[in-house]
């Protein structure tokens, strides 16, 4: 159903400049948010979240790690398309 | 006469899932729609809990008593009607209108009467008052539900829906076995709180568990959910998962138990999801993961978790079913959903990568969207109860579930680089359908307060404040932050045509190899046996008959009489022994 055609037609995310004016506004958010727990009174439920960039450094930091061991999960995990198909042609015993 | 407050909302679904099959063309379609649409305003407008919600922590049941049948002397309720029956009631009228006009297009008579009959159960599974009734409307989402995943008909697709199937009777069996244990126990087969203190309430619970997607019992759902066709996983979707979480608030409320369960099930599916290739198992186990906030809302038990426990369903239904209608749409036009094949598409479905984002960001709980006002009520009560390291775990979830579902479906499908895949917008029905769910995603998201009327626990709670919505945003923008470095520094695992093995790699592969394997050594092992035996035999005989023993009278010929002489003199020796001792 699908047809790959070469339309000339330029869209948004076409031109690098549209992609890197979008990081950068990204980025600026980033770091306001992150000045903000300085700036803002906030009320907190529990200790940890007083830390500084709490939220903001845990979630970096658990992103991160979570693609880290996903990555290696694969190598133990990742098996060919058609890992299950091959064998199950012989599932049946009645030989 | 038929809008009766105590008609069962099953009713008309079954009905109209008759009709379906004996009508055509536009009445066909026209039936479809009004079932929910009509059976949803009675809902709203007729049927009242019967007895208002005062108390805090217990949950009142009011019944209704009319509709009351028998059966081998068990009673069955199939109106039981109090605010969380019918806020779950509400949810699966919303759910199967949506889901309806996604599928009207298709024309395919099988998925139709499977796809009421389905929603007709799920309603009579939070309406029925006893474990009977409950078990019956148990078993009919099994059926009904299983044809929405072979009616791909494919040779794979009928083998997943087969193992699906397994799993979902195997699951009714417990409930079935648990309910009457619990009759013979305690006299009644009431569904109110069970508990895990009998063994009739450890086989309910696992009941409840495989239908809800427990560790090690959740690969029916990221097995089967990817393998149906793109309407069918829409419905599947709905329902399944969210009947099982009914089930466990109103049978295992405070279980301390399904706080640990709940937090294992929102962590380890996001490993899977940020490596899976085909982006409905993404979502699929994603849906694990956002059950786990519902499970661990209930096993904390109080006021406020449970309320976001429901909430939480109420509000996955509908940005699920988003999102997964945004991958069905693309499975529909481009013919694959594999995230490795895709990208770019947004030059040519550029509504559907709209509404894609809408429902990513009500997932992510983003402020402003539904997501946000129902998890933080999970996440707050976990606090409260001290539950400190879960919360983090939870913590580690929610910018995992941002990472995977809010941030990876939408990106490999429609933008990353350019596959160069140009295909038509999706089709209009289908546009209509996630516009209503984006509609109430921002909805909740904005006006939470109308959704919080409809909560069956009485708490205040409002999540809007300075500090929640700034948490909030930080760890959401820091996780994006988080994928654009790694992307950067090419650290990001690409997409791969790979599939990924999970606990279904036990059955489908370990335990085959294990059965070919102890067949062919029983096998090697009967060979063996046997040869000795024979060998051993032979070379009795030929010592046998080679001796001087052979010579004797007895030996040459062994008649029956004198056996039984010899069986005689036995049977004497004991009776002597006997005597004697």
């Amino acid at each position: 159903m699908s047809n790959k055609v070469n339309d000339e037609k330029i869209y948004i995310f076409d031109k690098p400049r549209n992609v890197s004016r979008l990081l950068l506004g990204f980025y600026i958010i980033c770091a306001g948010l992150f000045v903000a727990d300085f700036v803002v009174h906030r009320h907190l439920l529990h200790p940890w979240e007083g830390f500084p960039g709490f939220y903001a450094i845990y979630g970096f930091i658990a992103c991160v790690m979570l693609v880290v061991i996903a990555k290696e999960m694969r190598k133990v995990l990742m098996r060919k398309e058609d890992y299950y198909d091959v064998k199950e042609e012989n599932y049946d015993m009645d030989e | 006469m038929i809008w009766t407050s105590s008609l069962p909302p099953f009713i008309p679904f079954f009905i109209a899932a008759f009709l379906v099959l004996v009508t055509r063309g536009y009445l066909r379609n026209v039936i479809l729609l009004a079932t929910p649409v009509l059976g949803g305003l009675h809902l709203w407008l007729d049927v009242q809990p019967f007895v208002p919600m005062v108390a805090s922590d217990a949950l009142i049941t009011a019944k209704e008593l009319s509709y009351q049948f028998t059966i081998f002397n068990y009673q069955l309720e199939f109106m039981r009607v109090d605010k969380l029956s019918l806020l779950f009631g509400y949810l699966f009228h919303i759910a199967s209108l949506i889901s309806i006009i996604y599928a009207l297009h298709v024309r395919d008579r099988t998925q139709q009467v499977a796809s009421l009959l389905y929603a007709g159960s799920a309603l009579g599974a939070v309406f029925a008052g006893d474990l009977i009734s409950l078990f019956i409307f148990w078993e009919g989402l099994a059926l009904s539900s299983v044809f929405l995943i072979w009616a791909r008909r494919t040779e794979q697709a009928i083998k997943t829906g087969t193992r699906y199937l397994i799993f979902q009777v195997m699951s009714g069996v417990l409930l079935l076995a648990g309910a009457l244990m619990y009759y013979h126990q305690t006299g009644s087969t009431e569904f109110n709180f069970i508990g895990i203190e009998s063994t009739a309430g450890w086989l309910i619970l696992m009941a409840f568990g495989i239908k809800s997607a427990f560790p090690f019992l959740h690969t029916w759902l990221s097995e089967g959910y990817p393998e149906a066709t793109p309407t069918g996983t829409v419905f599947l979707s709905a329902f399944t998962t969210k009947v099982a979480v009914y089930a466990l608030a109103r049978g295992y409320p405070g279980t301390d138990l399904l706080v640990y369960i709940g937090a294992a099930m929102t962590c380890f599916p996001i490993f899977y999801a940020v490596i899976e290739n085909d982006l409905r198992r993404v979502l699929a186990y994603s849906m694990i993961n956002q059950v786990g906030f519902m499970v661990c809302g209930i096993g904390i038990g109080t006021a406020l978790a449970l309320n976001g426990a429901v909430a939480h369903a109420f509000n996955d239904v509908i940005f699920k079913g988003l999102l997964f209608m945004s991958m069905g749409a693309v499975l529909y036009r481009v013919g694959n959903i594999n995230g490795s094949d895709l990208g770019g598409l947004y030059k040519s479905m550029p509504k559907t990568a709209m509404l894609c984002i809408v429902g990513a960001a009500s997932i992510s709980a983003f402020p402003l969207f539904s997501g946000f006002v129902s998890k933080s009520m999970v996440m707050a009560a976990m606090l409260q109860e001290g539950h400190n390291y879960l919360w983090l775990m939870l913590l580690f979830a929610s910018a995992g579930v941002f990472h995977h579902a809010g941030i990876k479906i939408p990106y490999f499908a429609f933008f990353h680089h350019d596959s160069g895949i140009r295909v038509k917008e999706a089709p209009t029905n289908m546009l209509i359908a996630m516009t209503i769910s984006a509609v109430l995603c921002i909805f909740i998201g904005t006006q939470p307060q109308y959704l919080y009327a409809l909560l069956p626990w009485k708490v205040e709670y409002w999540p809007y404040d300075m500090t929640h919505v700034l948490a909030q945003l930080q760890i959401l923008f820091f996780s994006a932050l988080a994928f654009v470095w790694l992307n950067k520094q090419g650290l990001y695992p690409p997409e791969l045509r790979s599939v990924n093995i999970d606990v279904e790699w036990t059955y489908r592969k370990l335990l085959p190899a294990t059965a070919r394997a102890s067949y062919n050594v029983s096998q090697a092992f009967n060979r063996a046996v046997t040869g000795a035996v024979q060998r051993g035999w032979q070379g009795f005989q030929s010592v046998f008959q080679a001796s001087r023993l052979s010579q004797y009278h007895l030996a040459s010929s062994w008649p029956t009489g004198s056996m039984v002489l010899w069986i005689g003199v036995i049977l004497g020796g004991y009776l002597l022994m006997d005597v004697c001792f």
